[in-house]
């Protein structure tokens, strides 16, 4: 047998004229954990959606297990025991873990549920998986219908998983569950692609990484022989400095004052319950929290685009002049009122910018109303759309592409240099380097620490703890809907995080199995 | 090496690169010009006519003579009105199915106007018709965005349903004033003093449609790309949250832009009624309320691209009708003609986007 699960020889693919990969030959060990390690726009995703069946390479081939393959759907890549995890899941919501997990399976017409769970018990048994299969999708938490995915993928056969970065959702503690159990899937001779712009995790957990940049392969190390810094040269191909610059404020100055902020969502369940906290200018306060503990609520709450139940308050005070109360006005109201907020949403072309819009037209949503008359001034965005396009380095064709056909990194840029051409009190923003690479994320946080030392009241949500610890100052931690700390990020771990994050959850599930018993 | 097993798809479809426009242009002649071959096989195959004299009788029947000439005209303008009227909505994807009644409603306002108040002068009564119908369409309109800004009701199926209840005033209204008495129609309204009806210019009949409806289309071209209510359109078509974030009201500018999508529908029933037909019937109309939704979704909500849409419908459909009244065929026959040649057209827009690769020489030699 062969010694490699997958060899891709020179494979190339194009879209229009643009090249996502070239000439791009690639080799998987059998039971080993290989990292894809590239920027954004550089072609991981495209060369694993080939592996997976989604694209058809116009070049190369794929050899799996020695023999030549022809992937031209998801089922051929099921046939060669290829199981991809994306980062989207995609399982149905009202079935339990285990019928999703033998959905759309040969079989009989009936279900033999029971025999199915003998086998389930028995994966989740040898990987080390915890999880309870007769569980509903929609009562599970991100990290367990992860498992869930795997675990189908596992079911089916796969001895091949590729995993889109995985841990963007999970807290450090759900991560290291994570990693034991590809470690047990990596002893069993399976063989595992991550894809994940966190270095630190690629260090931990592959045996090889494997660097595109471009769309071409530059080459592999052994994890062994490379650290961090190493890494980020192979990914950007030049020399790169990996430091948060975070310098003490010189004078904080409280510019936003939240009180008892509550906001309930459309099935009367409370996203946020009784949230307090200051805002300083001169301040990165950084939110750390699972995904979906209402992180998304809290600044939108801010920003005027949730409606909060009576006896929420959200403060603006202006430094010279009078104070504002936010709470129960629109976005317009609060634009009105000459509140300078910048928000940059987590969901960045479903909210933040029009995406069949060029870049100078993107830059207009903010302005577009000022100034008298009835017709909209096109000079002075074009000339912002200039203006950020040279200082964030922003990639495209021109100031009228659609910014939907903008690669994540350069969508994000687009948004983010808009909303800070605004000069901003307080600036938001979700998520702001999900998905974006190494280098883009460092210039976002050069950026949002610059603000700060401009005396913006800077609020971070983040998902990658490490970055919050040296980038903010304060950190609230959130958890289900209420605030489960607020820490000072000079003092604090990451085990501290991690236990604030999972604080309520845990005592109240201690508190339903003690009731069932 | 199993080679065997090497099979590449024999064709795939890839997306293109952005194209020259000039070349986008070429491939819609193209298809243009291959779905004439497609039509004369056809034509040749069921009636047995070379199809170069049945083109050539197309030709002369939408352009033959003067007069055939001002009413194709004529006709563009009516179809081009009520695509710019729609232009608005559709670009803020409400879709507004209702042109039919909104065109209606305009022309049972113009002919009340005539009949009631046919003692004004002219030009005032013009005016006033024209202020008066626009309004009519505006609240056409006005309705189904209030339920879709405040309920967030089917816009399509109201706006349909709107139409139903325009037909029935205006069966209403033929009877009315049915003219003469038992005929069951209108009849030409102030044929004798002329009173509402566009004045001759130059000698010509259509002069003042053509006036109006190039205005409106002009005005929509800049009110959609350059002025602030048009980026507001913009920006909630593509997304009501993007909207929201921007502080742009939806529900507001849902409610304008459908007013003013009925006014401009409803001013296509004006210039028909005054400028064209003097008279109402269920059939004012005509069906060209939702042949105008094709117009805007090929022109891409551009109005200038719809002028030329515009004219090649109307030049098919006057075409098809002469060809079936000299060679006495029926309409089924031209119909086909015209579901061809649309057929062709959509489709290159296919193949403009995107293209086929067929399976390569090449790879069929390495293995």
């Amino acid at each position: 047998m062969a010694e490699n699960a997958i060899e891709l020889k020179s494979i190339t693919k194009t879209f229009g004229q643009v090249v996502a990969n070239k000439n791009v030959s690639l080799n998987v060990k059998k039971g080993e954990i290989l990292a894809l390690l590239g920027e954004n726009g550089s072609g991981k995703t495209t060369l694993m959606n080939m592996l997976s069946g989604i694209y058809y390479p116009d070049e190369g081939q794929i050899i799996i297990d020695g023999r030549e393959a022809v992937i031209k759907s998801p089922k051929d890549a099921f046939d060669y025991g290829i199981g991809m995890i994306h980062q989207h899941f995609k399982l149905v919501d009202v079935f339990t873990a285990a019928e999703n997990v033998v959905l759309g399976q040969k079989g009989g017409v009936r279900l033999n549920l029971k025999s199915v769970s003998g086998e389930l018990e028995k994966i989740a048994k040898m990987y080390g998986f915890e999880i309870d299969m007769t569980k509903k999708i929609y009562n599970m938490s991100v990290s367990e219908k992860q498992t869930v995915e795997i675990i189908k993928m596992l079911y089916r056969g796969a001895n091949i998983l590729i995993l889109d970065e995985p841990t963007a959702v999970l807290t450090p503690q759900e991560t290291e569950k994570l990693f034991d159990v590809l470690r047990n899937m990596k002893k069993d001779g399976k063989s595992i692609i991550i894809i994940t712009h966190k270095l630190n995790e690629v260090l931990e957990i592959s045996d090889r990484v494997a660097v595109l940049r471009k769309g071409e392969y530059v080459g592999e190390v052994e994890t062994k022989n490379a650290d961090e810094l190493s890494l980020t040269e192979m990914m950007v191909g030049k020399k790169v400095s990996l430091d948060i610059v975070r310098e003490e404020a010189e004078e904080r100055i409280k510019t936003l004052s939240v009180k008892g902020l509550t906001c309930v969502d459309k099935d009367g369940i409370k996203a946020l319950d009784n949230v307090s906290f200051d805002a300083f200018g001169g301040e990165i306060l950084g939110i750390a929290g699972i995904a979906g503990s209402g992180q998304k609520e809290l600044l939108e709450a801010i920003a005027g685009l949730q409606s909060c139940e009576s006896g929420s308050s959200i403060e603006y005070l202006p430094g010279e002049g009078e104070s504002h109360e936010l709470v129960g006005k629109t976005p317009l109201q609060i634009k009105e009122l000459g509140v300078s907020l910048a928000f940059v949403p987590e969901d960045r072309l479903g909210m933040g910018l029009v995406g069949t819009m060029g870049m100078s037209d993107n830059m207009m949503l903010r302005s577009y109303s000022s100034g008298a008359g009835f017709f909209t001034n096109k000079k002075a965005p074009k000339e912002l759309a200039e203006e950020v396009r040279e200082k964030l380095d922003v990639v495209t064709p021109s100031l009228q592409t659609p910014v939907s056909r903008l690669s994540g990194g350069n969508v994000q840029k687009v948004l983010v240099g808009r909303e800070i051409a605004q000069s901003p009190k307080v600036l938001m923003t979700a998520y702001a380097v999900r998905g974006l690479d190494i280098n883009t994320s460092y210039a976002i946080y050069n950026i949002l620490g610059e603000q700060k030392k401009n005396g913006v009241a800077v609020i971070y949500v983040g998902e990658d703890l490490d970055v919050l610890l040296e980038l903010a100052d304060r950190i609230l931690v959130l958890c289900g809907g209420r605030v489960s700390g607020i820490v000072d990020a000079r003092e604090t771990t990451k085990e501290e995080l991690g236990l604030l994050m999972t604080k309520y959850t845990e005592t109240e599930a201690a508190e339903n199995g003690g009731g069932n018993s | 090496m199993a080679a065997e097993t090497h099979k590449e798809p024999f064709v795939r479809i890839t997306k293109r690169a952005s194209m020259p426009f000039y070349k986008a242009w070429a491939i819609r002649a193209a298809a243009i010009l291959l779905s004439l071959v497609v039509c004369a096989v056809v034509i040749y195959l069921i009636v047995k006519m070379n199809p170069v004299e049945v083109y050539a009788t197309m030709f002369k029947g939408a352009f033959g003579t003067k007069r055939k000439i001002w009413s194709t005209v004529r006709e563009i303008m009516m179809l081009l009105c009520i695509s710019v009227g729609l232009a608005p909505a559709f670009k803020m994807k409400f879709w507004n199915i209702g042109a039919e009644g909104q065109v209606l409603v305009g022309g049972i306002v113009s002919s009340a106007c005539m009949i009631y108040l046919a003692d004004l002068p002219t030009p005032l009564l013009l005016i006033l018709m024209l202020v008066a119908s626009m309004a009519a369409g505006a609240l056409w309109g006005l309705l189904p965005a209030i339920f879709k800004a405040y309920f967030n009701t089917n816009e399509t199926l109201f706006t349909l349903m709107m139409n139903y209840i325009a037909i029935q005033i205006t069966s209403f209204c033929v009877a009315l004033w049915e003219n003469p008495y038992g005929s069951n129609t209108v009849g030409i309204i102030n044929s004798s003093t002329r009173s509402g009806w566009f004045p001759k210019i130059m000698g010509q009949d259509y002069i003042l449609n053509v006036i109006i409806v190039m205005a409106a289309t002009i005005l929509m071209f800049i009110y959609l790309a350059r002025s602030k209510q048009g980026y507001e359109i913009a920006v909630v078509g593509n997304s009501e949250n993007t909207a929201r974030y921007a502080g742009i009201s939806v529900k507001n500018v849902i409610i304008r832009t459908m007013i003013i999508s009925g006014a401009v529908c409803a001013l296509a029933g004006f210039v028909e009624v005054s400028g064209s037909s003097h008279t109402i019937s269920t059939s004012t109309a005509g069906g060209r309320g939702f042949t105008a939704i094709i117009v805007a979704w090929l022109a891409k909500f551009n109005t200038f691209v719809m002028i030329l849409i515009s004219l090649l419908l109307v030049f098919l459909e006057m075409g098809a009708k002469e060809i079936a009244s000299v060679y006495h065929l029926n309409d089924y026959a031209s119909q086909m003609i015209t579901g061809i040649i649309l057929f062709f057209i959509l489709g290159s827009e296919f193949f403009i986007q995107y293209k086929l690769v067929f399976r390569s020489a090449k790879g069929e030699a390495k293995k």
